[in-house]
């Protein structure tokens, strides 16, 4: 299994998300830079967080202007699978690839910390190694994450199943009182209708090791890199 | 421009004295022309050139076995085992913050970034020491600075990890905000900003340069008043995610063997910049033509491109004919860099625009011409003393707590750190919340902790017990995550030093931490002054003014806050201790012994409504024993969790232990022996003193530990339940406690 992950000026997740695909858990990484044409036979591209271009306008409004993001927009057309995580995601909802778009947090501040989210769909290759509506503890950072889509792209949403996370109390349950950031539904991620374009505000990269205060985000990855295992073994 | 024709204005604007104008023509022996009396103007402001301090800063101790750098360079560096060398400083941006809170803080955390990564260091953490009047009324600086310091840290992906933020009076009109950064470095990769070599190359990269903060230096060297917010364009405007990409362009220069050296451009700008490169290199000198700089705007004048303190620009000295490698790399990140000059040996700045020389100043003028300020102390009246038979006796320890819980200075700073990224880089292995912070060395076990530490209260009532009090606080800090403190730097923010009480604040602070590092072994390997913290209405003559006090007012200058910012390390991060209490059943212990130490207290303060008394007295044998066995259990296994025991005194940092753990203690009554009273015993701050839980097997082992050590230990209560409770004294639901801990920053 082989991971790309996309470097736009300005991103910061970068690194983190090299060190859990190199050193935790031990696939493939290739980094690839946004002036890049192609992905070099990489099998899941990762957006990473970060502030792309600076974020200036509007978040990832300049960065899927890149050239590297036509690229990606034909791997996905192709069913490759596209990862984008915090500024990924909002560089996957200005690109298109998503539907709905990430406003700023209710609160009006920047929010990083510690969010629990239930797993609803497992049968995706990022959630495979999830138990069904399993809770993860996964931290967010960003201060625009509030997940927003006008009232029938949300209820196609609702109905296709796509949403793949969603915050919830320790218990599991979706309530308002655990949403960090005013995200509609409570939404914390979403998957294209195809399965292969999952887009997410919390940082699973950053919970690969208990070290860390907690190894839930590892499922993830493990969920993707255990997938390519499975197809090569087929 | 005879010392007859320069006028007192001229001098005033770039906050030179007639006397420094009489030596430099004097140095010179001709007058200076305009640009190079601006040039000098930054450069022997206090702020570049400590004039005031400088005599008083050679007494603090700066060396040590792991020291790799100590003060003089952009930042300091130790070696902290296994190759790396953490490379560290401490620095103010305290008046920009007065005049223009977001962007004052967020220039602020740029400006130290730069200073870690001209040593080739990557920064992997920030910290923050923010000081402001108390809420709602400050409400202005502390929103602004806040915000500041998040957008620009989360922009930039360094996480803010630590800090300390207390509320008073005194910083109403002059707030402070010192920023740390920390970065990692291989020990044989560590730079130093040395313009070596003759006829090598200076470049210019980052940022274009622009009008914004001409004189910025020289703003901070001298009092606010209310023509200050006219200083407005002083305050530079911050852009992160061009020193994002300035960051790792500096990264990959470590690719190349092309570059000599990365100076930051900081206050004072290009001026200082090169100054400083060439002035550590004995007789260098350098050539610079300022039409090579690129710039913002149009019309910039020579005494614009020298003294402009744009940010995200770095000078870097490349090896003659090897400009276009380096270049390359800025290119890669879409940066401009420039070659604006060379180096030379002729110990002189000199610079061109295009053919004509504009300015020439011998480098030495420039970087230690200034003439020392002597000036005197006189230690000013003693504050109130405290009478403790005066104070009626403790009524309800439970009650007290909650309102102490509630204090602005005690209270859960969670509402500031969830809005700075702390976790970005995958290293936080103790997040902020508790003592220090810690960051693991990835690829190795080693851990990395780091506090800023103060209590400034203290240094009002005793500036030179304060001031230790700072250095014995930030070493338990560190301590308590299981690190051994390893090196200090240091922010001096004190009033105007020309006032003899102030001068006097300032002999004594530096008396007062030099003493503390020498007895902990912490040397300090860089920092940073920040004088004149004071501010008045304005007096008419429409300029700050740096002449002594108008008397009475509104005049109001700040307590002596030498914020001591400190690193230690950790063998294995595995062994790493937090202070939240962990286990229920675990006997939580108080280390260290009790005094009637009230003076001063946060007790007194919000129990009492009185500031008055002498702080705690330290005794640095002690607090080295202490210290020592908390890293010997540490080591052994023996302990589940520990904290310091600061402000507040025993009981707060009990239900800190409580409210971090999620879990509570139920105690026996506490009856301490006479003469220790029952609000000392639990809200007094004597110093070396922790908190500590251990499963009760480890006990034994514990006290035996404790004995070899010769430091008391005794046994508080078990923790477990929902409750903190001294039986028959008060009992108080966690919840109601963190009710009241969680809201104290919400007024």
């Amino acid at each position: 299994m082989k991971f790309g992950v996309v470097v736009f000026p300005g991103t910061w997740s970068d690194r983190d998300c090299g060190w859990v695909i190199d050193q935790v858990v031990g696939a493939q990484l290739q980094y690839l830079w946004h002036k890049d044409t192609d992905l070099k036979g990489c099998d899941c591209v990762i957006l990473p967080g970060g502030f792309a271009y600076g974020d200036y306008l509007r978040t990832g409004a300049i960065a899927r202007f890149a050239p590297l993001m036509e690229e990606i927009g034909e791997f996905a057309d192709r069913g490759g699978l596209v990862w984008g995580i915090c500024n990924g995601f909002q560089i996957l909802c200005e690109a298109g690839l998503l539907p709905g778009a990430l406003i700023r947090n209710a609160s009006l501040e920047y929010r990083c910390e510690w969010t629990s989210l239930v797993v609803e769909r497992t049968d995706l290759a990022f959630t495979s190694g999830c138990a069904e509506r399993e809770v993860i503890r996964v931290p967010i950072s960003h201060g625009e994450g509030s997940y927003f889509a006008e009232p029938a792209v949300l209820s196609r949403l609702e109905q296709n199943g796509q949403v793949v996370f969603r915050y919830c109390d320790a218990g599991g349950r979706v309530v308002p009182s655990a949403n960090p950031n005013g995200s509609l539904h409570n939404i914390a991620g979403i998957i294209n209708k195809r399965g292969n374009v999952l887009g997410m505000m919390p940082h699973p990269e950053r919970c690969a090791e208990l070290e860390l205060g907690g190894a839930d985000g590892l499922k993830l990855f493990r969920s993707v890199a255990g997938k390519a295992m499975k197809v090569l073994a087929s | 421009m005879s010392l007859d024709t320069v006028d007192s204005r001229r001098l005033r604007e770039v906050a030179l004295t007639p006397e420094e104008y009489r030596v430099i023509v004097e140095k010179l022996r001709r007058p200076p022309n305009a640009v190079e009396l601006g040039m000098l103007g930054v450069l022997w402001s206090e702020h570049c050139s400590y004039k005031s301090s400088k005599a008083l800063l050679r007494r603090l101790p700066s060396s040590g076995d792991a020291v790799l750098q100590g003060p003089g360079e952009n930042a300091g560096a130790v070696e902290i085992g296994q190759g790396w060398a953490a490379v560290f400083k401490i620095e103010s941006h305290n008046h920009p913050s007065a005049i223009e809170p977001y962007q004052g803080a967020a220039t602020g955390v740029g400006g130290i970034i730069r200073d870690v990564i001209a040593m080739g260091a990557r920064p992997i953490a920030l910290l923050d020491s923010l000081r402001f009047g108390p809420l709602p009324a400050s409400r202005h600086h502390f929103e602004g600075v806040v915000a500041g310091i998040g957008g620009y840290g989360n922009c930039i992906g360094i996480p803010t990890v630590g800090g300390e933020i207390y509320f008073d009076e005194c910083y109403a009109q002059n707030p402070l905000v010192n920023a740390m950064c920390v970065g990692l470095v291989r020990v044989d990769r560590l730079m130093r900003a040395r313009a070596e070599g003759t006829g090598n190359s200076l470049m210019l990269v980052g940022a274009d340069t622009g009008r914004d903060g001409i004189h910025g230096a020289s703003f901070a060297s001298v009092e606010l008043d209310e023509s200050s917010s006219e200083r407005r364009p002083a305050v530079q405007v911050g852009n992160p995610f061009l020193e994002k990409c300035l960051l790792e362009a500096c990264m990959d220069l470590a690719h190349t063997d092309a570059v000599v050296a990365v100076q930051d451009l900081g206050a004072a700008g290009l001026t200082s910049s090169v100054a400083e490169c060439a002035g550590r290199v004995p007789g260098a000198g350098a050539r610079i033509d300022i039409s090579l700089v690129p710039r913002r705007e149009r019309g910039m004048t020579a005494y614009d491109v020298m003294l402009s303190e744009s940010q995200e620009r770095m000078l870097v000295v490349v090896q003659r004919g090897r400009e276009a490698e380096v270049e390359r790399i800025f290119q890669t990140w879409d940066l401009t860099s420039a070659v604006i000059g060379d180096v030379t040996d002729d110990g002189h700045l000199t610079v061109f625009d295009q053919t004509e020389v504009v300015a020439r100043l011998p480098i030495d003028l420039l970087t230690d011409g200034a003439p020392p300020r002597r000036l005197t102390g006189t230690s000013p009246e003693p504050p109130p003393s405290l009478h403790l038979d005066s104070l009626p006796p403790l009524v309800d320890a439970g009650q007290s707590l909650l309102r102490l819980l509630a204090s602005p200075n005690l209270c859960s700073r969670r509402p500031i750190f969830r809005r700075y990224d702390h976790m970005v880089g995958d290293s936080t292995v103790v997040a902020p919340g508790g003592d220090a912070a810690l960051l693991r060395i990835k690829g190795t076990r080693l851990g990395l902790a780091m506090t800023t530490d103060c209590n400034a209260r203290y240094c009002h009532l005793d500036p030179s017990l304060g001031a230790q009090h700072a250095v014995a606080e930030a070493a338990r800090n560190i301590v308590a995550t299981g690190a051994r403190p390893l090196a200090v730097t240091d922010c001096l923010n004190l009033a105007n030093p020309d006032r003899p009480e102030v001068y006097w604040e300032l002999e004594e602070t530096i008396a007062g931490l030099a003493h503390a590092c020498r007895a902990l072994e912490v040397p300090i390997v860089s920092g940073n002054v920040s004088l004149y913290n004071e501010s008045f209405p304005a007096s008419g003559e429409g300029g700050p003014t740096r002449s002594g006090r108008p008397d009475g007012g509104s005049h109001s200058s700040i307590h002596p806050t030498p914020v001591v910012g400190m690193i230690g390390v950790i063998d294995d991060y595995g062994r790493r201790l937090e202070a939240g209490l962990k286990n229920e059943g675990d006997f939580v212990l108080l280390v260290g012994s009790s005094h009637n130490d009230l003076g001063g207290s946060e007790f007194l303060k919000v129990e009492h409504g009185t500031v008055a008394g002498r702080p705690p007295a330290i005794d640095f044998a002690r607090e080295t024993a202490v210290n020592r066995l908390i890293l010997a259990a540490a080591r052994a296994g023996l302990l589940r969790s520990a904290h310091d025991c600061a402000d507040g005194g025993m009981l707060v940092a009990l239900a800190e232990c409580c409210l971090l753990g999620g879990m509570g203690v139920r105690c026996p009554a506490l009856r301490p022996e006479a003469p220790l009273r029952l609000d000392a015993a639990f809200f007094g701050e004597t110093p070396g003193r922790f908190i500590v839980s251990a499963p009760s097997r480890a006990t034994p082992e514990l006290q035996t530990l404790a004995r070899r050590h010769h430091v008391e230990i005794s046994l508080l209560g078990m923790a477990g339940g929902q409750t903190i409770e001294f039986e028959g004294q008060f009992r108080l639901p966690l919840a109601d406690m963190r009710q009241a801990w969680e809201n104290g920053l919400a007024q």
